[in-house]
């Protein structure tokens, strides 16, 4: 099943390593080694990651550096937007059928 | 028109929860009527294009509605809102989920608050959204967006209706 952007930032280590890739680049190896876990544990977080596509791997020599997507979490923000828009048009219609109620009382 | 009324949106992405605040014009029971009346609902449940239709509605505690978001070309995308909790002009909580035609959930869904309160004449509501996901938000805007490029669609064909004539 794809990851869901929600679920996957709602975990705090997995916002602690976005915020930590978002300034630079890091191999799963450093990963694990600044948040103190097994690579196991930093696997899964980055299959997460990666699922959302919130992260993206790149090659270098025989490392893999994961970089923060920063276009995902645009689009995500861009969604959030339209959701917004979406209710300030209902609230605007129901604003009209309110004054239409009272008119008619 | 409504400049002066408060409109507040926020999401915690953290927590996966969207706060949504927004003030009316009108009383208190009037604001309450058109939260829980499905004909009320449907007259602005939907943002234009699109359109609400309520198959039914029963609200009580464990009662639900089942209603539709209808585009205009008459894209029918339905969901089942279950309440879970009712304090009368006060406050209402429900599960809300999308289903098929024939009222088949689509689980998980998420839950929503919504309360009511009144000053001076004016009605706040406060919504909050726990638990929405990004896939169900994406499903939610397709039906806007498909509603809106329909808009343009006539609006195009109208304008090359007149320009023909």
């Amino acid at each position: 099943m794809k990851q869901d952007i929600f679920q996957a930032i709602s975990d705090p280590t997995r916002r602690a390593i976005l915020t930590l890739i978002a300034i630079q680049a890091l191999t799963p190896n450093a990963m694990a080694e600044k948040f103190d876990m097994s690579r196991q544990a930093v696997s899964k977080h980055i299959k997460v990651l990666y699922e959302c596509e919130l992260i993206k791997p790149v090659q270098s020599g025989r490392e893999i550096y994961y970089h923060f997507n920063a276009k995902k979490m645009q689009e995500f923000d861009h969604w959030l937007a339209q959701f917004r828009q979406g209710w300030e048009t209902q609230f605007n219609q129901l604003d009209e059928l309110l004054s239409t109620i009272k008119k008619q009382k | 028109m409504n400049n002066d009324l408060l409109f507040d949106f926020n999401v915690d992405k953290a927590a996966k929860i969207v706060y949504i605040t927004r003030e009316f014009n009108a009383t208190l029971p009037l604001v309450w009527d058109a939260f829980t009346q499905a004909e009320l609902l449907d007259q602005w449940g939907a943002p234009a294009p699109m359109r609400a239709k309520t198959k039914y509605m029963d609200f009580k505690v464990g009662g639900r509605r089942f209603y539709a978001m209808i585009s205009p070309d008459g894209l029918e995308r339905w969901s089942v809102q279950e309440y879970t909790s009712i304090t009368p002009k006060t406050n209402f909580k429900m599960y809300n989920s999308f289903a098929d035609k024939d009222e088949n959930r689509e689980l998980p869904g998420s839950e929503w608050d919504y309360t009511f309160s009144e000053q001076d004449g004016r009605t706040k509501v406060n919504i909050t959204i726990f638990n929405e996901s990004f896939e169900r938000l994406e499903k939610l805007l397709e039906g806007f967006k498909i509603g809106f490029t329909m808009t343009l669609k006539n609006l195009e064909d109208l304008l090359s209706d007149l320009s023909t004539k």
